[in-house]
């Protein structure tokens, strides 16, 4: 079919790379960090990993480009649904009235 | 109907179209689940943000140690689904039901695991309304309500996860027998990538949700 028949090895690295990973971001919340760290390194190795998932386990990286858009548009949406949310919440506190 | 499906649905020109269009739809499913689970991450965000002293001792509280096996478990699960799309294509028909079979054992060992945690959870008051003890966290000069509300979000993402991963073993045992029947060849084995995509979806889920219930505060034992 038009998807590449990837080697067992990558599939295997990219498990290795993903417990790794896992293994940093719990080992990572032993070490004290100081308010919100936690949260910005949790989801930095969680984007990791998940781009990890997608672009290998999901194919996108030998899968056809419009995948690539639909992926980009989904995340675009969720950014608006976040980043106005946000842009709400934690601007209240800027005017007292 | 009496004869058998063909594997190539008439409106299109071959199995290559095909394929293309069934992962290509998947993918929109995916978009829209997305936004499902979206609506929980922003309101966990805006919370999360809102009420940070709260939220970061209730996640020091959930038990880590469950967390962080049943992410070990979902990762390898999404490997053996990966390994199994890879022997479809290679036609190796045992491979498949052989690594499908350990994907859905993976699953299922996820889903004990979380309901024995749900009840150490219980065990260690922590579910609101049920065993809950306001004072204790009153007396860490908290605002119960506002732990609360973190442990409710907790219960709410991870049983609408739960809820997908109980889908995608149904799935998966549905692609089980279709294999062992014999309808997926080297050309054919659309359903597969499909079901793989839903389950990998499910896994990426599980990744933000362990950073974000359980790793937000700073952790002293597992």
């Amino acid at each position: 079919m038009s998807d590449r028949v990837v080697p067992q090895s990558t599939y295997y690295a990219v498990f290795a790379a993903l417990i790794a990973l896992t293994l940093v971001t719990v080992g990572g919340s032993f070490v004290p960090l100081s308010e919100g760290w936690h949260t910005a390194l949790g989801l930095a190795i969680a984007t990791a990993k998940a781009l990890l998932v997608a672009l290998f386990f999901m194919h996108v990286l030998y899968g056809p480009r419009l995948t690539r858009v639909v992926i980009v548009g989904a995340l675009l949406w969720l950014a608006i649904l976040i980043g106005l949310t946000l842009s709400d919440y934690l601007t209240r506190d800027w005017l007292a009235y | 109907m009496a004869t058998e499906r063909a594997p190539l649905a008439h409106q299109f020109d071959d199995l290559a179209q095909q394929h293309e269009a069934g992962t290509l739809g998947m993918w929109l499913f995916l978009a829209t689940e997305l936004m499902v689970f979206g609506a929980l991450f922003t309101g966990y965000a805006a919370y999360r943000c809102a009420y940070s002293r709260e939220f970061e001792e209730a996640s020091r509280h959930l038990n880590l140690l469950f967390g962080g096996v049943n992410t070990l478990v979902l990762l390898t699960s999404s490997l053996t689904m990966a390994l199994a799309i890879r022997a479809a294509q290679l036609d190796k028909r045992k491979a498949v039901v052989g690594c499908l079979t350990l994907t859905v054992l993976l699953g299922t060992a996820f889903m004990v695991l979380k309901g024995i945690e749900y009840y150490s959870d219980y065990l260690d008051n922590l579910v609101p309304g049920l065993a809950f003890e306001p004072q204790k966290w009153a007396d860490l000069s908290l605002r119960p309500e506002r732990v609360e509300l973190f442990l409710l979000l907790y219960y709410i993402m991870t049983a609408l996860h739960a809820l997908h991963l109980i889908v995608g073993i149904a799935v998966l045992i549905v692609m089980i027998v279709l294999t062992r029947r014999g309808s997926f060849t080297p050309e054919h084995y659309a359903p597969l990538e499909v079901s793989g995509l839903y389950w990998h979806f499910v896994d990426i889920v599980w990744i933000f949700l362990l950073p974000l219930l359980y790793l937000i505060g700073t952790h002293t034992h597992l």
